[in-house]
């Protein structure tokens, strides 16, 4: 409400005006905050691998091999961003939609997004809205598989953080959806996907 | 026992069960916080004091920041309202509803909807709401309260999950941790799809772009968001950080400093309503940035407390919360921080929350693994002087005068004898103890058997120095 606001305000120049000095903004480098803790590798993709499955999740450089891990898994029904169907299509026992439908939220075993970047240093992946397809396609599906382009991985965080622009909704996915709430024994599989794949093209 | 404090009685009434695991869940996080923070980075230390010193600059420049990242949440198509208090923020939100014409709302964990108790407010004005963090949604069902802020169910086993399932219709009685998991997943999901809002909290706002970061392991709070046509966000005007930059060290630091992971699973950042051609996810984001006595908490000698960024570290590592459990705090927020900034947030009702800054031994270990570096200690002592100042008479429970102390403390013989003689005290039944404090004391204590004296003999009998 507007005189809430005004009174927040106010409030806050009267908590901060007696302040005899204020604190700056620290001076930090970047690569404070970078993670080397792994084995060398020769390329951004090679790490990126090592940490996807740290974190649990399932990495694939090729269509082929990946059918085969979703034939073995049981899930070969699910939903494709149009754009990236042509990849997919004529895979032995693989059928997919490439328009969501939100009656068979629960029928799609598999949902295959645009993944924007891939972050090396932690094994993430990077959604953006406006290259997502639909955002329930890379949620709700068991297994969630985000097509990464070779090129679009890079080193750290920062990195990634400096490659929002104006998307209003930028995700972060860093393994499968987790929980340590009972007993803090850990379930992979909450909400969103049980199984993230990154296929790197 | 009358000269018991509040925050014993839990203590010595916690059955063993719920102690148990209390501890030895709240051990299990600490360790694993220490390795992966030693593991990963050479100057972890250094980074918890960038860290503090970020937040600390954003509080002492608010007003800056603050109407910056109202600024940019606008220009990006999100609403933004401003509540002082519980009361309007819940009014606020009661509002963006009914214009909607929305009914049902999920909602993914946030500790500050449980500060301004958003839940019982909704549905005593007809709302549906379902909390979907599965230790939440535990809790909803149970009419229980978070114990812990990041572990919210920390006290409760299996076996009491299973029986409330059962009881709830979620199935036959299970108490396999995966099946109890599975069946809240289907159960919950639909519940987003009949929703119309998606409400969640917000770990940090970037006052440069308005980006509200979402941190979280489940991905309830991106199912939320995306299956229902209204996103709304509860904040705290103490959230904001300067830039998008420093997300990558708070985000780094977060996940270690809670669970122990290099970085939790999702972590979202929002600035604004679906992008165009995008089927799914809302039409409108409201942010409701809350004050709630924050403003106070600034301008006293306590504002440090308002970097803190709800990672339960210090709950985990504290001695006194291994013990107590979180529902002796009696608050929203347990554990070192709660003993802080409950009694703060309290208002008026300062007196009977006082007490909390007394349940602490001082040992520093809060501080230690803080990753904003807060220095709780002095904070807990600055609020006992408050406590002193205001007499805040329950504060003062259990503690013995110090009258007799400083008699003894001034005469060197009886202080000696004092000392030998101490265990016999826990021969004497306690109601013959003629002092009250000290039979107050007692009653809770046994005195070890004086082992000392050696210096004493030593330095008499010591042969005579070659100077
Ligand atoms: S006070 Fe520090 S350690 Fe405790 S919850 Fe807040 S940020 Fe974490």
């Amino acid at each position: 409400m507007s005189n809430d606001r005004d009174s927040i305000f106010s409030e806050i120049k009267k908590a901060l005006d007696p302040l005899p000095e204020r604190t700056p903004y620290p001076q930090w480098d970047d690569s404070m905050t970078v993670c080397h803790a792994h084995p060398e590798f020769n390329s951004a993709k090679e790490l990126f691998a090592h940490k996807l499955a740290e974190a649990s999740g399932r990495y694939f450089d090729s269509v082929q091999i990946l059918a085969q891990f979703l034939r073995e898994e049981g899930n070969t029904f699910g939903y494709c961003d149009p754009e990236l169907a042509s990849l997919f299509e004529g895979l032995d026992g693989i059928s997919f939609e490439t328009e969501y439908d939100l009656a068979k939220v629960d029928t799609y075993q598999f949902g295959i997004t645009t993944g924007s970047t891939g972050i090396a240093e932690s094994g993430t992946i990077m959604l953006k809205d406006g290259e997502t397809s639909a955002r329930l396609g890379a949620l709700a599906p068991w297994v969630h598989v985000a097509v990464i382009r070779q090129e679009d991985i890079v080193p750290t965080i920062g990195d990634a953080i400096s490659r929002f622009g104006d998307d209003p909704s930028v995700i972060f996915c860093t393994g499968p959806s987790k929980t340590a709430d009972v007993e803090g024994i850990l379930i992979q599989g909450v909400h969103g996907p049980g199984v993230q794949v990154a296929l790197v093209v | 026992m009358k000269s018991l404090q509040k925050i014993d009685i839990v203590a010595r009434d916690l059955s063993d069960e719920v102690q148990k695991s209390t501890y030895l869940s709240s051990k299990a996080k600490t360790e694993k916080r220490m390795a992966i923070l030693q593991k990963d980075f050479p100057e972890a230390n250094r980074l918890r004091e960038i860290a503090g010193e970020i937040k600390q600059h954003t509080l002492e420049h608010l007003d800056q920041y603050l109407a910056q990242a109202e600024a940019s949440l606008k220009a990006n198509g999100a609403h933004v309202h401003f509540a002082n208090d519980a009361e309007s923020a819940n009014a606020t939100i009661l509002k963006i509803m009914q214009e909607n014409g929305a009914k049902r709302m999920v909602k993914s964990k946030s500790m500050v909807t449980e500060e301004i108790h958003l839940l019982p407010y909704l549905e005593k004005h007809g709302m549906e709401v379902v909390e979907t963090d599965l230790g939440e949604f535990i809790i909803q069902i149970d009419d229980d309260h978070p114990s812990h802020i990041v572990t919210p169910i920390i006290h409760k086993n299996r076996k009491d999950i299973a029986k409330s399932f059962e009881r709830e219709g979620l199935g036959d009685y299970n108490d396999d941790p995966e099946t109890i998991t599975r069946r809240a997943r289907a159960f919950l999901r639909q519940k987003y799809l009949d929703a119309d809002v998606g409400l969640t909290g917000g770990n940090f706002v970037s006052a440069e772009s308005g980006r509200v970061s979402l941190v979280t392991n489940e991905g309830n709070a991106r199912f939320s968001v995306a299956a229902n046509r209204i996103h709304i966000a509860v904040v705290g005007i103490e959230k904001i950080i300067p830039k998008d930059r420093d997300f990558s060290l708070f985000l780094n630091l977060i996940a270690r400093s809670a669970t122990g992971q290099q970085l939790t699973v999702y972590n979202q950042f929002i600035n604004g309503p679906r992008s165009p051609g995008q089927p799914h996810g809302p039409e409108q984001m409201h942010v409701v940035f809350l004050d709630n006595r924050r403003t106070e908490v600034l301008a006293s000698e306590c504002r440090e407390i308002l970097r803190c960024i709800r990672c339960g570290a210090c709950l985990n590592v504290c001695p006194i919360f291994r013990q107590a459990g979180g529902h002796a705090y009696r608050s929203v927020y347990p554990g070192p921080v709660g003993a802080v900034l409950s009694p703060l947030l309290a208002g008026n009702r300062f007196p009977e929350l006082a007490d909390l800054p007394k349940a602490s031994s001082l040992c520093g270990a809060c501080n230690e693994v803080c990753p904003v570096n807060i220095p709780i200690p002095d904070l807990l002592l600055r609020l006992r002087d408050k406590a002193k100042r205001e007499k805040a008479t329950d504060a003062m429970k259990g503690t013995p005068s110090l009258g007799l102390w400083a008699t003894l403390c001034s005469q060197p013989a009886m202080w000696k004898t004092a000392l030998s003689m101490g265990h016999t005290m826990n021969y004497i039944p306690t109601e013959l103890i003629p002092h009250p404090s000290a039979r107050a004391w007692q009653h809770n204590r046994k005195l070890p058997k004086f082992q000392g004296g050696e210096f004493r003999k030593w330095f008499r009998n010591r042969p005579p120095s070659s100077k």
